[in-house]
């Protein structure tokens, strides 16, 4: 403390004029690695962009991008309905708030109060662990229940209207039909409409057989193309044109695991130093500094860059 | 400028639950607009236009706030607030690339021009479906991205 007042004295003693620059003199009143880890933030959040803004090319690029709505509309102990986005909405919540609780430390760092620092520390840290804890439950459901990959990509939305063919029909919407776990999930025989979300289901079985060998076990369930008077479109020979659910794009698995993984590793790795940092106060060697926990306040900044970045995984992911 | 402990105590709790008011009313927002709570069916241009505008403002007070940038001397501040203005550059230039990109992707068919290619496709093997033969192999269909981009042009 006593040291900032200090530094703050000379930046207010030569605020205007070269000298604030000449040196001696702190000009952006703040401490050496403070200022780096900001510009070490600076220099993530480009790199954050940069992915986020190659799925957003990709997305505008493609004919068809999955429903956010529709991909992440399940939640741990809730079965089979459907709770769109609350599951992630209440993640956001966790790192919200072990954004507060980080404050908190640091605020109690400037009041030079360590067991303040440990306490509200401790709880960032839990947030930080929750937090991860939930994104292992949905990449498990995506990777082990859904079938999604960063190689394949079962979610994708219809780009015509259609009706699915009966299961006497069809022995692929068979096979699926008695995959569906009630009435609601059998397709055979429904109508869709344009840009109506799917997910196309997996089955081992299936996988095994030589038609099923083709798509890896993804039971692409057939339809009839129907035009916008919801009559059947004829192909060129004058039958009804049938079409197979395409595989959703590729590109959409593959920057939802890289892009929230990625992120996730610097909550481990933020979740690894916080507790480091925990460490260090409970022996008490940053309190013997007396400059008021800086390192607390640095490792402040990375966590709440961190939180920072979710806004906009949230935004681009889910949201849109 | 440093603010009193016990006005940044309550200050610090304040953002807090205004970032959490935000966020709910986002997801409120998304859902009502894709017609999940009230059966409304709101345009996209607009939803988008929301939700980046409050994520936006999510980010000013995170960085303001919590990251206590709002405090810092105006000079370190915009040293880190003002490069990121070249997002605003990469953001359109590459969605703009992304949608050129899907123009020239061959064999892609938007979902407004999809029934007048369907009508005017050349046979292809699709027939009546009777027959466990007819289980199709991936060819007609394949996922879109595996075909290359068209070059040239």
């Amino acid at each position: 403390m006593a040291v900032e007042t200090k530094v703050e004295a000379q930046h207010h003693g030569h605020s205007s004029g070269k000298d604030l620059w000449s040196g001696g003199h702190s000009p952006f009143n703040a401490p050496y690695g403070k200022l780096m880890m900001w510009y070490f933030l600076l220099s993530d959040a480009f790199t954050f962009a940069g992915f986020l803004i190659a799925y957003g090319a990709l997305r505008f690029s493609m004919p068809a991008w999955p429903l956010p709505d529709f991909v992440f509309r399940t939640a741990p102990f809730m079965g089979h309905a459907v709770l769109p986005l609350v599951f992630v909405t209440f993640m956001t919540f966790v790192l919200l708030f072990s954004s507060y609780t980080m404050v908190r430390a640091v605020q109690e760092g400037h009041q030079e109060n360590k067991s303040g620092v440990v306490k509200w520390m401790f709880l960032t840290i839990l947030g930080g662990a929750a937090f991860l804890g939930c994104q292992a439950w949905e990449w498990t459901n995506l990777i082990s229940t859904e079938n999604m990959s960063i190689f394949s990509n079962p979610f994708s939305r219809h780009t015509t209207a259609g009706q699915y063919l009966t299961a006497e029909e069809s022995e692929v919407n068979k096979i699926a039909d008695g995959l569906a776990h009630d009435d609601a999930h059998r397709v055979s025989g429904k109508a869709f409409k344009i840009e109506d979300p799917y997910l196309i289901p997996w089955d081992e079985a299936y996988a095994a057989t030589e038609a099923g060998a083709l798509t890896k076990g993804y039971l692409r369930r057939e339809f009839y193309v129907l035009d916008e008077n919801g009559a059947r479109v004829k192909d060129a020979g004058g039958k009804d044109l049938v079409e197979a659910e395409p595989m959703g794009p590729r590109s959409f698995g593959t920057l939802f695991f890289f892009i929230t993984g990625f992120h996730g590793f610097h909550v481990l790795s933020g979740v690894a130093f916080l507790l480091i940092v925990l460490m260090n106060v409970t022996s008490g060697i940053y309190g013997a500094r007396k400059n008021g926990y800086e390192t607390v306040e640095k490792i402040g900044l990375y966590w709440h860059f961190v939180d920072l970045v979710w806004v906009f995984v949230f935004l681009v992911f889910y949201l849109i | 400028m440093h603010v009193d402990y016990s006005v940044s105590k309550k200050r610090a709790f304040s953002y807090i639950i205004l970032l959490g008011a935000v966020t709910i009313f986002e997801v409120f927002f998304a859902l009502f607009g894709k017609g999940y709570i009230g059966g409304v069916h709101l345009p996209t241009f607009i939803i988008v236009l929301v939700m980046i505008g409050l994520s936006a403002f999510k980010a000013y007070c995170i960085v303001k706030e919590y990251m206590h940038m709002g405090y810092e001397v105006r000079s370190f501040a915009m040293s880190v607030v003002l490069p990121t203005l070249l997002l605003v550059w990469a953001i359109i230039a590459f969605l703009w690339e992304g949608g050129t990109w899907g123009h020239r992707r061959e064999g892609t068919v938007r979902p407004a021009e999809r029934a007048a290619v369907q009508v005017a496709a050349p046979v292809q093997e699709t027939t009546a479906p009777v027959a466990n033969d007819t289980l199709k192999s991936d060819q007609p269909d394949a996922p879109k991205e595996d075909k290359p981009a068209k070059g040239g042009h």
